[in-house]
C-alpha cells in the first residue's frame, strides 16, 4: 500500500511485512474492511462447521471459482462485483447441489465445474480495461477496496446466512450425521440439502470479495477444522469455529495495516497457525482425553484389576 | 400366535409394495401385539428393509394399508422407534453419545433449540437403560461397534415408543455384543410391553426370544412360529427349489437357498447360522 513508496529503497523484506508507523491513522481509514472482516470471520467461522460435517471443503472450492467468474464478468458489465459474484457463487451451488447429492458425483461435477468457471473469469478478466488492482484482488482479497454500499450488502447477506442456519440448525445436524435415521424421523432431508447449499453460496459470495476466491477455504473451512480437533461438543464447535475465524481475519487485517503486502497472507498464516495448534492439542486428547472422559463407573472392573 | 381382545400394535391389511416393475410383496396381512417379538427373515432384495421403511412412511405402499397402534402411519411419528445396522461415522464429527440419544428427541424440530429447553433428564434416562450411560460424553465416532448400537438403542427408545423397529443391529458385531443389544430388546418389550420388528438374515442369535417369524422369499412370504416356517418342508415350498435345514444344539442352519435373480452376488448356498 502507501508504505511500499516510502520503504522502497534499500528497506529490507521485514519492513514491508511489519511496519507499525501512524498506525493510529491507518485504523481509521480500514475501519469498514475490520467491520467487513469482522462479519466474515463470523459467518465463515459458522458455515463451516456444516461445511466440516457435510464433507463439502471441495466444493466451497468449487463454489469459489465459480463466483470469481461472476465477479469477472461483472466488472466487465458494468454492474458492481457485489451482484456479479452472488450470481456466480448462488448459480454454482445450485448445480451443485442439485445434480451431486452423492460424494462421489458432487466431486466429479465440481471437478468439471470449477476449471471451467475459472477460465471464464480469466477470459473476463483479460477483456477488463479498468484498474488492474481489481482484477488481482477478486483472487487474492482486497479487504481495503470496501466501501459503504458493499458493507451494508454484506452485513446484509451476512444476517441472511445466519438466520438461515439458525433456523434449519437442529435438523441440518441430524441430517448431516445420520441422513437416513433422520429421514424416518420426518426431517426433509431432501429439502434442507439445497437450502444449505444456497446460504453457502451467499456466505462465499461474501468471502470471495474480501479475501479473493482462492483463499474462501482460509476462512470457510479451516476454523471448524480445527475447532473440531479440540472438542467434540456441537455447541463449543461452532462458537470456536467462529471465534477462530474472526481472529484469523481482523487479525490479519489489523498486521496487515503495518506492512505493503496484501491482507490475504496474514489470514491464510493465522488460520493455518490456529489449526496446527489445534491439532497438537487434539493429538493429546486422542491419547489421554476421550478415555478419561468415561465415567469412573464404566470400568470398575478395569479400575479393580488395575488396582 | 395366540389371539388377544387388545388392538395390535402394528397392523397391515393385504399391503403390497412394488419396486419399479417388480413386486417385493403383496398380499401381506400382519398383527403385531404389544410385547411381541417378530422376526423378518429372508434373502438379500426380498423386501424385508422395504417392509421397515413402509412402516416408519417412507416408502408408499402399491395397495392396502399400515396402521401403528390404530392409526395411519405417519413419517418420524414419536410412537416408533428404528434401529439401524452399525455403520462407521468419522470420529471427529462433533456428536457425542448424548447428542446422538437426543437428536432422537428433538433433532428434527426447527431452530437450534434452547439449552434450558433441553430434555437432558429423558436423555440421561434412556441412556441408563441400555447402560451406556458411562460413555454419555465420549464422540459417537470413537466408540466400538457394539458401544455405538448400544447409544443407537438408547437413541430409538427415547421417546418411549410402542413400537421397535430394527435393521440388522446386529450386523458386524460381536457375539457378545449381538447378546447384550438382542438381550436389551428382549428386556424392553417385556418390561414396557414395545412391539418389536426385528429384520435380520441370522435367526439363531435372536431364536431364544423370537414369537413369530414371517419369512419373505420369492414375492411371497410366510408367517408364523419358527418351528412352523422354519422346515425343510415350508422353506421349500416358499423357493420352490428343495431347502434343507437343520436343527444342531439349539441353533437352525439353513442350506440350499437358491441364488436370486436380484441380487447376483448373492452366495448360493446361504447359512442362516452366523
Amino acid at each position: 500500500m502507501i508504505h511500499l513508496l516510502e520503504s522502497s529503497v534499500g528497506s529490507d523484506v521485514w519492513r514491508q511485512i511489519f511496519d507499525f508507523a501512524n498506525y493510529g491513522e491507518l485504523l481509521d481509514l480500514v475501519r469498514n474492511s475490520l467491520i467487513a472482516g469482522a462479519v466474515l470471520g463470523l459467518v465463515g467461522g459458522l458455515v463451516s462447521t456444516f461445511v466440516m460435517m457435510r464433507d463439502l471443503p471441495f466444493a466451497v472450492h468449487g463454489v469459489s471459482e465459480l463466483s470469481f467468474a461472476g465477479a469477472a464478468a461483472a466488472l466487465i458489465l458494468g454492474v458492481g462485483v457485489v451482484v456479479g459474484a452472488m450470481t456466480g457463487s448462488i448459480l454454482a451451488a445450485l448445480v451443485i447441489g442439485a445434480l451431486g447429492s452423492r460424494a462421489r458425483d458432487r466431486n466429479s461435477i465440481i471437478g468439471v465445474l470449477m476449471p471451467f468457471g475459472l477460465g471464464l473469469g480469466v477470459l473476463f478478466l483479460s477483456l477488463y480495461k479498468g484498474r488492474s488492482a481489481n482484477k488481482f484482488g477478486l483472487l487474492t482479497g482486497q479487504i481495503v477496496a470496501i466501501d459503504t454500499p458493499q458493507l451494508r450488502w454484506l452485513i446484509i447477506t451476512a444476517v441472511v446466512v445466519v438466520a438461515g442456519l439458525l433456523v434449519i440448525w437442529r435438523p441440518l445436524t441430524f441430517a448431516s450425521t445420520d441422513p437416513e435415521l433422520a429421514a424416518a424421523r420426518g426431517v426433509p432431508v431432501g429439502l434442507l440439502s439445497p437450502i444449505f447449499m444456497l446460504l453457502l453460496g451467499l456466505a462465499v459470495a461474501i468471502s470471495v470479495q474480501i479475501i479473493g476466491a482462492l483463499l474462501v477455504l482460509s476462512v470457510i473451512c479451516t476454523p471448524a477444522a480445527a475447532a473440531m480437533r479440540v472438542t467434540a461438543s456441537p455447541r463449543k464447535v461452532p462458537l470456536l469455529s467462529m471465534t477462530f475465524g474472526f481472529v484469523s481475519v481482523v487479525g490479519g487485517i489489523l498486521l496487515a495495516l503495518g506492512s505493503s503486502v496484501p491482507i490475504s497472507p496474514y489470514v491464510t498464516t493465522i488460520s493455518f497457525l490456529i489449526y496446527l495448534v489445534c491439532r497438537v492439542i487434539g493429538a493429546w486428547r486422542t491419547s489421554h482425553g476421550w478415555s478419561r472422559s468415561r465415567r469412573s463407573t464404566a470400568q470398575p472392573a478395569a479400575a479393580a484389576a488395575g488396582g | 400366535m395366540t389371539s388377544t381382545s387388545s388392538a395390535p400394535v402394528l397392523q397391515l391389511r393385504d399391503a403390497a409394495v412394488v419396486h419399479g416393475d417388480r413386486t417385493l410383496w403383496s398380499g401381506l396381512d400382519l398383527d403385531v401385539q404389544a410385547g411381541e417379538f417378530l422376526a423378518v427373515l429372508g434373502a438379500n432384495g426380498s423386501g424385508k428393509t422395504t417392509l421397515l421403511k413402509s412402516i416408519l412412511g417412507l416408502q408408499r405402499l402399491r395397495s392396502g394399508s399400515v396402521t401403528v397402534a390404530g392409526r395411519p402411519v405417519r413419517r418420524g411419528s414419536n410412537r416408533m422407534g428404528y434401529v439401524q445396522q452399525q455403520r462407521r461415522l468419522d470420529p471427529l464429527m462433533p456428536v457425542r453419545a448424548k447428542d446422538v440419544v437426543r437428536q432422537g428427541l428433538d433433532g428434527h424440530r426447527f431452530g437450534v433449540g434452547l439449552p434450558w429447553r433441553v430434555r437432558w433428564d429423558r436423555v440421561e434416562q434412556a441412556l441408563a437403560e441400555v447402560g451406556a450411560s458411562p460413555y454419555a460424553e465420549v464422540p459417537f465416532g470413537v466408540l466400538s461397534g457394539g458401544e455405538q448400537q448400544r447409544v443407537r438403542m438408547a437413541q430409538a427408545l427415547v421417546t418411549d415408543p410402542e413400537l421397535l423397529l430394527c435393521d440388522e443391529p446386529l450386523l458386524s458385531l460381536d457375539l457378545n455384543s449381538q447378546r447384550t443389544i438382542t438381550g436389551l430388546v428382549d428386556r424392553r418389550r417385556r418390561e414396557h410391553g414395545t412391539a418389536v420388528v426385528f429384520v435380520t438374515h441370522e435367526i439363531n442369535p435372536v431364536l431364544p426370544y423370537v414369537d413369530r417369524v414371517l419369512y419373505l422369499a420369492g414375492g411371497r412370504f410366510r408367517i408364523g412360529s419358527v418351528d412352523e416356517v422354519l422346515t425343510s418342508g415350508t422353506l421349500s415350498e416358499l423357493y420352490g427349489a428343495p431347502i434343507e435345514v437343520v436343527r444342531s444344539g439349539g441353533r437352525i442352519l439353513v442350506a440350499g437357498i437358491p441364488e436370486s435373480t436380484q441380487s447376483p452376488h448373492h452366495p448360493a448356498a446361504e447359512e442362516l447360522a452366523s
